[in-house]
């Protein structure tokens, strides 16, 4: 078999393609399901009513999903640019890490002030992180896939070690937490009393940032450019080693802003679990949303239903929440295969 | 003075080749993948499934050899989705790979949670028993490194061989090789490369998962969640610090093990005053440090990650 390009594609194939994807994923969920012993449409109602279903449900499908803005938003500008950043993971620990170290007293300042310092630091925290990884690929042709990857697991052991030493709360009953931020650098709740909180909306502000830098900007016409064909973009005069350094410094801080988030508006403190895998799942979310950073919003509400609701259906069912993972990561692989046919015909010859 | 006895000692050398083995069999399984052109990131998904396999093959009643068996095949399934979605179809051989992972990982987890939902600590098994070697086990501190191992240990030096060999000495390996390097030359000679290539991630998948399979048959007893722990980032490092050679990449494997042994003795030497935290992040540390080390001669095989069409130059 091989494959020719199609012309462009109509936009009926545009939602065509991506919806056979997603009716693709719920088949294969629907025969572990049934491998599970219950029924698909009774799982799938449950988990629609767990992610969508209540005032309750739609307050914690969308906490959920903040922190997934973020890191898909991190890998889609990243992705654009062929840099290949898997450690959203660690840049979003290190976000949560300066948060705690300047929100939790050390900077005794009113949060009009307090809250803009701290952000500044985070975007700096996660920048310079993944700018090891940038510098080392432009320098020594070193693959930023294994050592973004490799940075996870060090910057978790190093969160470990903060949490044991320096950061730990004396008054934390021996666990390893940090000290709960201070009220000037706390995000407030949106509605009292429920926990959705500001980061939502700055996890909007960011969407609409990055999709202005990357659809209007010159920086964001180079980064496509780049992601498209380095040689070609050098040839024609874009600096690609710089652009692949401002891409790598957005991204990072992109993604460290997940931590603060949930630092500053959800948890409170940093702890170990602070992220059950936002930054992988960012990956997910950002292939979802075709690298479209406007496009992730309704990708990272999406995936983070199908979390929110298969918890809820776990609880009713007794079918493991892990069906969520399965679902996400199918729906990963069915998506940009339904992307690729939706550009290239196979020929059977 | 204390921590350079340690080297002398043969249970360190016995604990690094334990160490080793994993990463020898998924080391080699990533070779294979490469040197046929195809990344595959799904490694470290693969070898939790490897993991699970093999355990619970056992854990109902199969003999260990089966539980490899099943190890192998299940992770050659992946391996076969990994070949589909990035040889034929040509999507993004990093896209792909952490989707394999993302997948395989959690499909593993939901059957665990199927197969054994009422357990609470993780059901043990009988694992395979070190096999001494006669005479050869009784050399000081080689012996029972080398000859004092379980039998999958063997096979782990025993793969290495059997790669070398296939790769340099069989017109098989050479053609693996060749669609790693010019595929369209392999193509003229009649050979299929989508065939070649996706029959070298298959088999290199299994490799993978015979080594996530030694983790739960042969270093421990029992299956847990998260126990790949990046063993399978590494061995993408490993691969790059072996420049693409079996020897070498073994060798790079013992060395990183042999460190491994040694961060966690000298952790109990050193007596709390370093955090443990800073010995753990050290054998990533070192993945890192190695590849800026080799990156800059690193001679890729010319067509990784570059996806094959018939007819297209």
């Amino acid at each position: 078999m091989r494959l020719e390009a199609k012309k462009a594609p109509g936009l009926a194939q545009a939602i065509l393609y991506p919806a056979g994807a997603i009716f693709a994923t719920l088949v294969i969920a629907s025969v572990l399901v049934t491998l599970a012993g219950a029924s698909p449409f009774d799982v799938f109602y449950l988990v629609l009513k767990g992610a969508a279903g209540s005032q309750f449900a739609i307050i914690e499908t969308l906490t959920r999903a903040t922190p997934l803005i973020f890191t898909g938003l991190a890998v889609a500008v990243a992705f654009r640019a062929k840099l290949w950043n898997i450690g959203a993971e660690a840049q979003l620990y290190v976000g949560g890490v300066v948060t705690v170290v300047l929100g939790t007293g050390t900077l005794q300042l009113p949060a009009a002030i307090l809250m803009p310092v701290i952000i500044a630091c985070v975007l700096l925290g996660g920048a310079l992180l993944l700018l090891g990884p940038a510098f080392l690929k432009i320098r020594f042709g070193v693959d930023e896939v294994v050592t973004t990857l490799l940075l996870n697991f060090i910057v978790l052991l190093f969160v470990s070690m903060l949490l044991e030493g320096v950061l730990k709360d004396p008054m934390g009953l021996g666990w390893p937490q940090s000290k709960r931020v201070i009220a000037e650098a706390q995000l407030p709740r949106l509605i009292t009393g429920k926990r959705l909180h500001f980061g939502f909306v700055l996890a909007l502000a960011a969407a609409f940032i990055t999709w202005f830098i990357m659809k209007k900007s010159v920086l964001g016409y180079e980064m496509r450019a780049v992601g498209h064909n380095p040689e070609a973009a050098g040839f024609a005069g874009i600096p690609v080693r710089k652009v692949l350094i401002k891409t790598a410094l957005l991204s990072g801080g992109l993604a460290a802003l997940a931590g603060y988030s949930e630092v500053a508006g959800l948890k409170g403190n940093l702890t170990l679990d602070l992220s059950p895998g936002f930054g992988y799942t960012g990956i997910v979310v950002a292939m979802l949303a075709m690298l479209n950073p406007l496009g992730v919003v309704a990708s990272a509400i999406f995936i983070a239903g199908i979390f929110v609701g298969a918890d809820a259906m776990s609880r009713a069912t007794g079918v493991p929440s892990y069906i969520a993972q399965v679902m996400v990561a199918t729906a990963l692989l069915t998506m940009v295969t339904a992307i690729m046919l939706s550009r290239y015909r196979i020929r059977w010859r | 003075m204390e921590a350079f006895e340690i080297l002398l000692t043969a249970s360190f050398w016995v604990a690094a080749i334990r160490i080793a083995s994993p990463l020898i069999f998924a080391t080699m399984g990533e070779l294979i993948c490469e040197r046929a052109g195809v990344l595959n990131l799904g490694i470290e998904g693969i070898m939790t499934v490897g993991a699970f396999a093999g355990w619970f093959t056992v854990y109902a009643g199969g003999g260990l050899w089966l539980g490899v068996f099943a190890a192998a095949f299940a992770g050659a399934m992946f391996g076969l989705l990994h070949g589909f979605l990035t040889v034929p179809l040509g999507l993004s051989q990093h896209v792909t790979g952490i989707g394999i992972t993302l997948l395989a990982t959690s499909m593993t987890y939901f059957t665990y949670r199927l197969l054994l939902p009422e357990v609470t600590s993780p059901p043990k098994i009988e694992p395979f028993e070190p096999f001494a070697i006669p005479g050869l086990s009784e050399i000081p501190i080689i012996g029972p490194a080398l000859f004092n191992q379980t039998p999958l240990t063997y096979l782990a030096f025993v793969t290495v061989a059997l790669v070398a060999w296939v790769l340099y000495r069989t017109p098989v390996g050479l053609a693996v090789r060749a669609v790693g390097e010019n595929p369209s030359a392999v193509e003229a000679q009649g050979i299929s490369v989508t065939a070649m290539r996706m029959g070298a991630v298959a088999a290199g998948s299994a490799l993978m998962a015979v080594g996530g399979a030694f983790l739960t048959m042969s270093a421990f007893n029992s299956f847990f969640f998260e126990m790949i722990n990046g063993r399978g980032w590494i061995c993408i490092a490993l691969v790059v610090f072996g420049s693409w050679r079996p020897g070498k990449a073994l060798l790079g494997a013992i060395l990183f093990a042999a460190f491994d042994a040694y961060q966690v003795r000298l952790q109990q030497v050193t007596g709390g005053i370093v955090p443990y935290q800073v010995f753990l992040m050290l054998p990533y540390v070192l993945s890192i440090l190695a590849l800026i080390v080799v990156a800059r001669r690193a001679t890729y095989p010319k067509a990784l990650m570059i996806p094959y069409q018939k007819g297209e130059r």
